[in-house]
């Protein structure tokens, strides 16, 4: 018999196999335009912030300032209607100059919260040259629990008057579930700038 | 001659497309949940299949606070079928801290969460906390732990309660010393049991 070759048009019905599935899953991309901020708040636009993932991953794209400042975070218990969780935070970067003249390493107090509700620091400001932007990670974990503080690590990397290589992490001091995350810069809006949502999770 | 269209049925029990047998580069291996546990160990899934394994560590909360005694989540790992969890280790620990009181903000390396060729279990934090809503997460990296010509290296990031009510956060950093195959990671507490929590076995390709 005569081998029958299919391509994609003839398998353009199939949804699924049974492959081996992936278990970082993309929940939700917002794409910055001039944007005063974005949130993502569980339920509302496709994005989920809830029990189904025990970690959640946001991965930032060339985060670009319209005016040079910290691009930051918050987040809220009640979806959205209100962000400013008291918070404790670390924060700390290797940094270096384009001009190779001011390498260093060190905690940065500037930068951590101490059961504050004002907004978290994902690193120092980022500068609005064209070719300037942040990108990096952060990860959270168990988001709904009713037992425990809310955990999360980041690492950024900024083009700021350094070069900026941001770690910091923390909690949120509550036992309530976060159900919305808000990014901004200080002050001024996100210029342009991807912010990926995925859901991580085992079974 | 009319197009043959297949549909989910028809390829229900295709396993790969040509040489795609995968959907996505992070695939779950095992999901483990603490239970007033002595300790953790992944005996299986750990092989040439990846070249990266990634733990994720979820809420683990000690049974014991270390304001009694030094408490924190630390690793092991072996080969073979062996249960001994000594393999010799070599690296670093730093890390960055904050109380709630904002007295002592601080980023520094501790000798204490280090070994230089030691057998003993790894630091992934110290110190931790065990009041009720205190606990760690965080990542464990191991990199091609088959390989059986170099050392196999490790990297972690986690960021925990301390029972001083701080938050820390720390890296850890460095290599088992052989090339023999590692097959196998325990994880327990330096003190008391792992009350809670779940540790989430990840391979990455």
């Amino acid at each position: 018999m005569a081998l029958v070759k299919h391509n994609n048009n003839s398998i353009s019905a199939v949804t699924s196999v049974n492959l081996t599935q992936g278990k970082m899953t993309l929940i939700k991309e917002q794409t910055a335009s001039s944007s005063s901020s974005i949130s993502f708040v569980d339920g509302s636009s496709s994005v989920v912030l809830d029990n189904t993932y025990p970690i959640y991953l946001f991965k930032f794209i060339n985060i670009h300032p319209s005016s040079s400042a910290i691009f930051s975070f918050q987040t809220s218990t009640n979806g959205g209607s209100s962000y400013g969780v008291t918070a404790t935070t670390v924060f700390f970067r290797a940094q270096q100059t384009e001009a190779g003249s001011d390498a260093t390493l060190a905690y940065d107090t500037n930068m951590d919260l101490a059961q504050s509700t004002g907004n978290a620091y994902l690193g120092r400001p980022v500068l609005t040259d064209n070719d300037a932007s942040l990108c990096g990670t952060l990860h959270f974990f168990n988001l709904s629990s009713n037992t425990f503080t809310k955990h999360y690590t980041y690492n950024n990397s900024v083009m700021g008057n350094y070069c900026q290589n941001a770690f910091g992490a923390g909690y949120f001091n509550t036992t309530s579930p976060i159900d919305a995350v808000k990014f901004q810069f200080e002050s001024g809006n996100i210029d342009s700038g991807t912010i990926k949502l995925f859901g991580i999770k085992g079974s | 001659m009319s197009i043959v269209k297949l549909n989910n049925r028809s390829v229900k029990d295709v396993t790969a497309f040509g040489s795609i047998t995968s959907l996505g580069s992070l695939t779950h291996i095992a999901t483990q949940t603490a239970s007033s546990s002595a300790s953790i160990s992944f005996t299986s899934g750990i092989d040439s299949t990846y070249k990266e394994y990634i733990f994720y560590f979820v809420n683990i909360h000690p049974q014991t606070d270390s304001s009694s005694a030094e408490t924190a989540l630390v690793f092991q790992v072996d080969t073979g079928t062996n249960t001994n969890y000594n393999q010799t280790i070599t690296s670093t620990y730093f890390r960055s801290q904050h109380d709630e009181s904002a007295s002592s903000p601080a980023l520094g390396y501790r000798t204490s969460g280090d070994q230089a060729q030691g057998t003993g279990f790894q630091n992934l934090a110290e110190g931790q906390g065990a009041d009720n809503d205190q606990s760690l997460s965080g990542t464990l990296h191991l990199f091609d732990p088959s390989n059986t010509t170099f050392v196999k290296h490790f990297l972690s990031n986690v960021t925990y309660s301390h029972h001083g009510d701080y938050t820390m956060n720390a890296y850890v950093g460095g290599y088992v010393n052989t090339t023999t195959a590692l097959t196998r990671v325990q994880f327990k507490m330096t003190n008391g049991n792992i009350d809670s929590g779940q540790i989430l076995l990840f391979g990455l390709n």
